[in-house]
């Protein structure tokens, strides 16, 4: 795979970059870590606390967001040059919404339960600042390449701290694992609890607020 | 930069490429997304009398017709109870036709078993859909079940819970002399709520979900009320007051 890549690009060198160049791996891998939607730039927590209290519903949610940012950005970036820049923002918000509503409609198809459970907050991704400000700031002035792997970091990057936050929840506010039970009966009979407040909203904002901590502990990275 | 005449232009054309887009899907996807909600209240219908997949299995879509064909038969009442003959009960639309409503007859042996109606009304933040299934005296419960509410998770959405809705199964809507007095979820236990006389007709409570309880106790009795007339007429003289 890795020699296919290679002697392709030898071949078209001149004309365009390789499709894995340091430069496209960087524009997927910043998104997941240092420059994290949820945790460096703090976008899209309306939905994170909203559908993260359950794994099941946090992965579905997370598969969602990142078909629709990879989808957006490339069809925003191959219009990039088409778009009269009066209207670019009508435009972005057309394309997402068109996907967000397709994305829901096939969950309503073919995934009933979680599409249940979801609700409104499929059609919701619209107005996760995510989808929009990627659109904006990153597909509006680059090739549907690098646009795509920007879309699926982003959404990767949201969706894997999604995942950490409902892991978290689930585990303590229900004792389960993807709906699994995974603390013993024994524990409750012996007076163990669920813990109700990981169950709610502010569960879920201070584990965020821990997590942002973390990341920035880590990278080191401070607003201002 | 561009032209007006051709801001124009391209906003046309992506706004009916969306909707083509969309008409498309919708098209496409409709009879499934129907088919799942007809799936969805037949599994729930089934559920509120009883019959249920082991735990931990599920029903395949095609068991789930196959039971309600065998199990369940529809009919369609008025206001006053009496059965109307021309209408389906899955034609009913509750939005056009208010004094028009559904009644689920569970059948064993060519007989009627159980009733089931369907029960719907304000939770705490969303309306909240169940169906609950009564003996043919209409006197006992059976089961209820909810399958669609946006209640908080963990506090009123455990509605929808087993342990919860279990409490509901041979619990009374009516009192001695026959009249209905439906169920009421009382604030806390009911062994320490309720003199045992009169714990026929009241179920535990969630903690934390009060008003969801509430919500609950008002459309459960405004649900039953309508169905009363239906009762009282094939209620066999005596059974009532059982």
């Amino acid at each position: 795979m890795a020699a296919e890549v290679t002697t392709q690009s030898a071949v078209t060198k001149q004309q365009t970059e390789k499709w894995f160049s340091k430069k496209n791996i960087r524009v997927f891998t910043e998104p997941l870590v240092e420059n994290n939607p949820i945790t460096f730039q703090v976008l899209g927590i309306c939905s994170s606390l909203a559908v993260t209290v359950q794994m099941r519903t946090a992965l579905v949610m997370a598969l969602a967001v990142t078909s629709v940012t990879a989808l957006s950005n490339v069809a925003i970036s191959v219009l990039r040059k088409m778009i009269p820049a009066k209207i670019r923002i009508i435009v972005e918000l057309a394309v997402i919404a068109t996907l967000v509503i397709l994305v829901d409609q096939i969950l309503k198809a073919y995934l009933f339960n979680i599409s249940k459970q979801l609700s409104v907050f499929v059609g919701l991704i619209i107005t996760n600042c995510i989808i929009m400000g990627r659109a904006e700031a990153f597909a509006l002035q680059n090739k549907p390449w690098p646009s795509f792997l920007d879309g699926m970091g982003n959404g990767l990057g949201y969706g894997w701290i999604l995942m950490v936050v409902a892991m978290v929840r689930e585990l303590l506010g229900n004792g389960s694992f993807f709906g699994f039970r995974i603390i013993p009966e024994g524990w409750y009979a012996a007076g163990y609890e669920n813990m109700g407040l990981m169950v709610l909203a502010p569960g879920a904002f201070i584990l965020l607020g821990l997590l942002v901590w973390i990341q920035r502990t880590i990278t080191k990275t401070v607003h201002e | 930069m561009h032209t007006n005449a051709y801001t124009f232009r391209f906003a046309a054309i992506v706004t009916i490429i969306c909707s083509i887009l969309l008409a498309g899907a919708a098209t496409i996807l409709k009879p499934r997304q129907s088919d799942n909600i007809k799936l969805d209240k037949k599994t729930n219908i089934l559920a509120s009398v009883n019959i249920r997949p082991e735990a931990g299995q599920k029903f395949s879509r095609d068991e789930v017709f196959d039971l309600y064909e065998k199990n369940i038969s529809e009919v369609v009442l008025n206001m006053d109870g009496e059965i109307v003959t021309d209408l389906k009960a899955e034609d009913l639309d509750p939005k056009k036709q208010p004094q028009l409503m559904p009644l689920y007859i569970k059948m064993r042996d060519g007989q009627a078993d159980a009733v089931v109606i369907p029960v719907s009304g304000k939770g705490l933040w969303s309306t909240i859909y169940g169906y609950l299934a009564l003996d043919t005296a209409y006197t006992t419960v059976i089961g209820i079940t909810f399958y669609s509410h946006g209640e908080t998770p963990g506090l009123g959405g455990e509605i929808e819970k087993a342990w919860f809705t279990s409490n509901f199964s041979g619990k009374k809507i009516r009192n001695e002399k026959g009249e209905l007095v439906s169920i009421e979820i009382v604030k806390g236990k009911v062994a320490e709520k309720v003199t045992p006389e009169e714990a026929y007709h009241y179920v535990d409570g969630i903690s934390g979900a009060t008003l969801t309880g509430r919500g609950v106790n008002n459309f459960l009795l405004k649900n039953l009320r309508k169905y009363e007339p239906y009762f009282r007429k094939n209620m066999k003289s005596g059974e009532g007051s059982i």
